[in-house]
């Protein structure tokens, strides 16, 4: 672990919303190039961006379309900057190509969703969780991701960190899936001295650089199968691909290639999930039912979870920070105790539907959905919970 | 940096092999990807000597340079350059070189892809980064089609031509790429056949050395899709309409300079234009209202800056 940058943090206490703490983490992470496309309820964070990157030494462009964003962002990692790119559901789906791209190259980077009211242009000024989904599958072909839910502006700061922080452990774009009540909620933000922020560091070959093959792992790095990067510029005259490729960053086009080079891409991430939870738990030891929940539904599961206890249930809570990927260990041993658990999400039922094919009927997973545009009334939440415990 | 040196064997009594004689173009190029993908008689071959040609002639040192294509049989090109070379998806390489040289500013970028990889699903970005005036130089490779997935009309297609989704002749008005490029702001601008390998090289060269955002197109003919469908004769016979019929124009205006389905069609210079990139612009603009307390991005100055 390094420290951050000192330039990019603003240490101090403020009152700032979620959108703009998301940018303040970012910049506190070392981000020093953003490409970006206008779109609520995101816009706040390229903003706060643009207006504080020229005394960083950090650049933002403006792109024609998301799809021009994404690619751009990739670029700009591999010349060598840390760089994240902000949107809301009609962009996500733009970038989702070049999402690939990002996984097949192992470019770390993040993308930040504020998510709104969807399909399609749906609900631009209101809050959304239905593209979870879509951050967990949304481009073509086998992967894995990791995506952190924040639930307020103080967590928007911290998990920007912990996002761009896993994205240079995993080699990996990661996603911070904001809302956009949290992305236009404003609270206090705490800021810490840039002493206090860990950094993980770009993994950099240290080798010849006419030696260098892009993607030869040798050994890794703390236990996960990544290879060391070098940028453009720095003389090892590269290739890298988004076609099937071997060590060299060739493209292969062989059955055998493809598995080999899948089985590193999709185990990096599924070997370590037990290394990537991030949950906060509150009495879940001896609990009839547990409630799990990401995001701003974790602030409206409170006030259920509260109005369950005073009813005298035994009611647990599981907030995720992390929901890609899933807290599977966690949840299993949970649901060997518990008589339910229930799911809290603004949507139909997505991250819910993994629970239930995780846990396999060994307990009742209910879902305490809803369609959006404003946040759950928590009493539907709490006849679920009522429903868990029967 | 100096061409390679060819020594002579040492047992001189033998006969020379070519084998035995180390590749020209070895320095510039991924020997251990040699054969390439490409068929027989394709224009292809000689861009990529045309390119390494132009880079030695503008004396840009290998390592400085990095090679983005997108998807197609052009697309390929960046995974035989021996330079920081990236293959990307279709249509997005300017956005990933955007990206990667405002990341890197010390880096010359080159944009090496098809005509329907940039002007058809790339096309927004083309006229975005020409509009920006961003430090990029693009070699659109124009076989007049989609080449590598079998043959279909492209925008760049000129009517009637037979391509695999137009059986009965494409009748779409193609672009006029030289036009739209210096519509949209390019300040270098110029178009040969893949014959022409010496003017090519040296237009890539100006291109390269010109600060901003320039164009190189080539007509390159997909000998195996776009000649055979149209009954054109083998490689050779088309190349040999492409010598006959392209008429050396430099300075014409490029409204003027649409091709027609096999008829004649104008090559040459046709923009070399002064306006400030991208890159100037910013740090002006922030110099002018920060002063002292703007920072630029690290890697500093752009390359094309003194
Ligand atoms: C998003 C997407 N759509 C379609 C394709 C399929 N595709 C691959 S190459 C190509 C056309 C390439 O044509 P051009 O850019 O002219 O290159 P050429 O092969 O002619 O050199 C297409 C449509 C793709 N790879 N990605
Ligand atoms: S299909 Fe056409 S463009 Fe592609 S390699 Fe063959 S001749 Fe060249
Ligand atoms: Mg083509």
């Amino acid at each position: 672990m390094a420290k951050a940058d000192p330039q990019g943090v603003l240490t101090g206490a403020h009152y700032i919303d979620g959108d703009e703490a998301c940018a303040e983490g970012a910049m506190a992470a070392g981000c020093r190039f953003i490409a970006g496309y206008p779109i609520t309820p995101s816009t706040e964070v390229a903003e706060r961006m643009a207006g504080r990157f020229p005394t960083m030494g950090g650049t933002f462009i403006q792109m024609e379309d998301e799809l021009a964003s994404m690619a751009a962002i990739i670029g700009a990692c591999w010349g060598g900057t840390k760089s994240m790119t902000v949107t809301s559901g009609p962009g996500f789906s733009l970038m989702m190509e070049n999402v690939g791209l990002a996984v097949m190259m192992e470019t770390p980077l993040v993308v930040v969703n504020v998510q709104r009211g969807g399909p399609s242009t749906g609900l631009p000024t209101m809050p959304g969780q239905a593209d979870m989904m879509q951050a967990k599958w949304g481009s073509h072909g086998d992967y894995e991701i990791i995506a952190v839910a924040p639930n307020s502006p103080q967590e928007a700061f911290d998990l920007t960190i912990e996002a761009f922080n896993l994205s240079e452990r995993f080699r990996s774009p990661v996603f911070v899936m904001l809302d956009e009540c949290v992305g236009h909620m404003t609270e206090k933000v705490v800021i810490p001295p840039a002493d206090r922020i860990e950094v993980v560091p770009r993994f950099m070959y240290e080798g010849p650089p006419e030696k260098y093959l892009p993607y030869q792992v040798d050994g890794g790095r703390d236990g996960v199968p990544i290879s060391p990067m070098l940028h453009a510029g720095m003389g090892a005259r590269f290739h890298t691909t988004g076609l099937t490729h071997d060590h060299r960053g060739y493209p292969v086009m062989t059955p055998e290639c493809h598995e080999q080079l899948l089985s590193r891409l999709v185990g990096k991430i599924r070997d370590h999930k037990d290394e990537i939870v991030h949950v906060v738990e509150t009495d879940v030891e001896g609990a009839d039912v547990v409630v799990l929940s990401y995001g701003i539904s974790t602030r409206v599961a409170y006030g259920a979870v509260a109005d369950a206890k005073r009813k005298g249930l035994k009611v647990g809570h599981v907030e995720m920070k992390i929901v890609w990927p899933l807290p599977e260990t966690r949840i299993l041993e949970i649901a060997a105790k518990v008589k339910g658990l229930v799911m809290v999400e603004m949507n139909l039922g997505q991250v819910v539907r993994e629970v239930q094919r995780l846990v396999s009927g060994r307990c009742k997973v209910l879902l305490a959905g809803h369609y959006g545009g404003t946040v759950h009334d928590p009493k539907k939440v709490l006849s679920k919970i009522e429903e868990a415990a029967r | 940096m100096s061409d390679t040196v060819t020594k002579a064997p040492e047992r001189l009594a033998e006969p020379i092999r070519a084998e035995d004689l180390p590749h020209p173009m070895e320095k510039w190029l991924r020997m251990d990807r040699i054969p390439h993908i490409w068929c027989p008689t394709c224009g292809l071959g000689t861009v990529v000597t045309a390119l390494v040609e132009g880079i030695k002639e503008a004396q840009i040192e290998p390592d400085r340079l990095a090679v983005v294509s997108g998807i197609g049989c052009t697309g390929r090109v960046a995974g035989y350059m021996k330079f920081d070379s990236f293959h990307t998806t279709h249509g997005r390489a300017l956005p990933f070189a955007t990206g990667l040289r405002l990341s890197n500013p010390k880096m010359k970028v080159v944009v090496v892809s098809g005509d329907g990889d940039i002007f058809g699903i790339g096309g927004n970005h083309f006229i975005h980064a020409a509009r920006r005036n961003m430090d990029l130089t693009v070699i659109c490779v124009n076989n007049f089609i989609y080449a590598m997935t079998g043959g279909q009309v492209a925008p760049t297609t000129p009517g009637p031509a037979n391509t695999s989704t137009t059986p009965f002749g494409a009748f779409e008005p193609p672009f006029n790429l030289p036009y739209l490029a210096e519509s949209c702001g390019a300040v270098y601008v110029a178009r040969w056949t893949s014959l022409d390998v010496r003017r090519m090289s040296h237009s890539i060269a100006k291109a390269l050395l010109k600060p901003g955002f320039s164009l190189v197109e080539i007509i390159a003919p997909c000998s195996t899709l776009y000649a055979r469908r149209n009954r054109l004769g083998s490689g050779l016979d088309l190349l040999k309409f492409y010598q006959q019929n392209a008429i050396i124009q430099n300075g014409a205006k490029t409204a003027d300079v649409g091709i027609d389905f096999q008829r004649p069609f104008i090559v040459g210079e046709f923009v070399d234009a002064e306006r400030p990139t991208w890159e100037e612009l910013m740090r002006k603009q922030m110099k002018s209202v920060l002063g002292e307390k703007f920072i630029p991005h690290e890697g500093g100055e752009c390359s094309s800056c003194e």
